[in-house]
This record gives C-alpha cells, structure tokens and sequence, in this order.
C-alpha cells in the first residue's frame, strides 16, 4: 500500500512526536525555521510511506495530510 | 490518491498557540473529530476551562460559554437543565476541576447531571507557570514543590475519576492518555462513549486524559509522552473506572 503525506511546515513546531511515531523513520527533524522560528519536520518520500497516518494521529498542530492510494 | 486524513470540520482552520508536543491540540482535534462523526455539532455547547485552554473557543467550533475558574461543571449543569436536547460538555485542566472546582464537579456527578467532562490531567497548574496541582506526583518537582512533593507537607495526589466514581449520580468514567497512537485511538473512542451515555441520559460522564505538558516537566514532548507511561500511568492507571450499561 503507497502513501504519502504533506506537511504544512509553518503549523510545525517541531515537537517530533510524528519523528517519534512513524513505523518507516520517514520523518526527520531539520535545522530550518519557519516564520515562528520553529524547526519544522521534513517527510522524505523515498522511506516507503504506507500513508498509515500515525504522523497524522499523533502530530498536535493538524500540521499533516495523509493520501493513499 | 486519496486523502484520508485532514483537519476535521469542526475544528476551526487556527493554528494552536499551545506549546510544542501539547495534549490540549490532540485532544482538541479528537473532540472536533468526534463531534463531526456523530454529527453533534448543531447541538453541542462546550464549557471551556480557565487555564491554557481558555481560548478553546478559537479552535473547536462549537457553541461555547465561558465559566469563572473551577465553575464549569456548574455552569454545564444550568445550560444542559434548560436545554436538554443540547450535548453539553466542559473542558478542565487539573486546577479547574480538582482544586478550585472539585465541589462543583464533585456535586454535579453526584446529581447525575447529564454532561459529560474531559478533565485533561497533566499533573500542574500548566498556564500559571508549572506550580503544584492537586494531582502532582508524589516526588515531583514543581515551582511550589521545588524540592518534590512530600506527603507531609503537599498531601497526596488525587484520583479524581475514582472519586467521582463512588458516587451515585456518575455513570461512566475512563482514563485514557494522549501520549502514544494507541492510547490516542483509545482517547477517541472514549469521547464517543461518553456522549453516547450523555445521549442515553445515563448520567454524568467524565474522560480523564493524561496529557503532556513538556514545558512545565521540563521535558522535550517525546520525553514528556514517555514519562506519561513510565511514572504517571502507573499512579494513574488507564482503563474504564466506571461504567454502567448504556
């Protein structure tokens, strides 16, 4: 099953929770800012995202949509 | 493909001001969620609490009224006595309803009034700065306990939904947690019970959740989940306290 999702990264504040969560590791916290001055999260693509939303389930700000085929 | 998740309607499109890795923002979108699958939000009046959470009204969007600390349940009972085809609930932190509002939460159980309360249980007066609550941990450091709480000095800690749970009026009380996906899934399907014992007019209704407060333990937000299994859970054990047939 293929998935992936989108983070709008100025709703993150980089609490790593979804980093914490998600089964494949295809989250990873980054050094940019955003217009808050968080670190936001950054999804990389190529870990083979299910789109099982646990990212979704756990991130606090709504910061993440999740599309699976 | 397809989207299969997104922000639901009844949560309205603000960013939290909440603090990084808070529980109030899951548990604010697990209400909103809720709220959309049972189709309660024509009819649902939310009490919000005073604490961080007081601007819950930027956020769910439902009818709301505000209460002064600790008075919500107070509060909930008037609107729902009035208006009964309304699904009234009230949003507490620890202080709200365990130390200044304990005789309003305590009496409105006790009548069996037909609201239901989410009592978001973090361990600390979270928007005042981190002092001690009512349910602070025995050991724990907090501004008013710096050196940890001492039976001696500080009393003990309150399990509150155990509690209300002797009394007649309440009919179903959980705890449940936000730290982890399952326990957050859990979380969930408590909100729907407790509005399905609401709707069935059981009685009152109350969902404990532990929530992490990472600013003021002092934690990052992945400590601050962990320490919710490692310490709090075992002080405040997740699971159905009370329930009656609905």
């Amino acid at each position: 099953m293929k998935g992936t999702i989108h983070i709008d990264h100025e709703l993150c504040k980089g609490c790593c929770l979804c980093v914490e969560f998600c089964p494949k590791g295809a989250l990873t916290p980054t050094k940019k800012l955003n217009l808050k001055g968080y670190c936001f999260t950054e999804f990389d693509a190529q870990q083979g995202c299910t789109g099982c939303a646990t990212c979704a389930l756990v991130c606090p700000e709504v910061a993440i949509e999740v599309y699976r085929e | 493909m397809k989207k299969v998740y997104a922000r639901p309607a009844s949560l309205k499109d603000a960013p939290f001001h909440y603090c990084p890795g808070c529980g109030h923002s899951i548990i604010h979108r697990l209400i909103a969620e809720v709220i959309d699958e049972m189709n309660l939000r024509e009819r649902a009046v939310c009490v919000p609490p005073a604490g961080c959470a007081v601007l819950a009204y930027n956020y769910l969007d439902v009818d709301m009224i505000e209460a002064p600390h600790g008075r919500a349940t107070a509060v909930a009972t008037g609107i729902k006595r009035v208006r009964p085809e309304n699904v009234v609930f009230s949003y507490q932190g620890d202080g709200d309803l365990v130390a200044i509002g304990t005789s309003e939460a305590f009496h409105a159980a006790n009548r069996g009034e037909l609201i239901t309360v989410f009592f978001v249980n973090n361990a600390v007066y979270g928007m005042t700065g981190g002092q001690m609550a009512p349910t602070t941990l025995l050991g724990q450091k907090t501004t008013t306990s710096p050196l940890g709480r001492t039976p001696l000095r500080d009393g003990y800690p309150i399990k509150f939904s155990e509690v209300l749970a002797l009394l007649g009026g309440s009919s179903y009380l959980e705890r449940v947690a936000v730290n982890t996906p399952a326990h957050i899934q859990k979380t969930k399907k408590a909100i729907v019970k407790s509005f399905q014992h609401q709707l069935k007019k059981t009685g009152f209704s109350m969902v404990e959740i532990l929530s992490p407060c990472p600013t003021n333990w002092r934690m990052s937000p992945v400590e601050a989940c962990r320490w919710i299994d490692e310490v709090m859970a075992k002080e405040y054990p997740l699971g159905v306290v009370k329930e009656e047939q609905c």
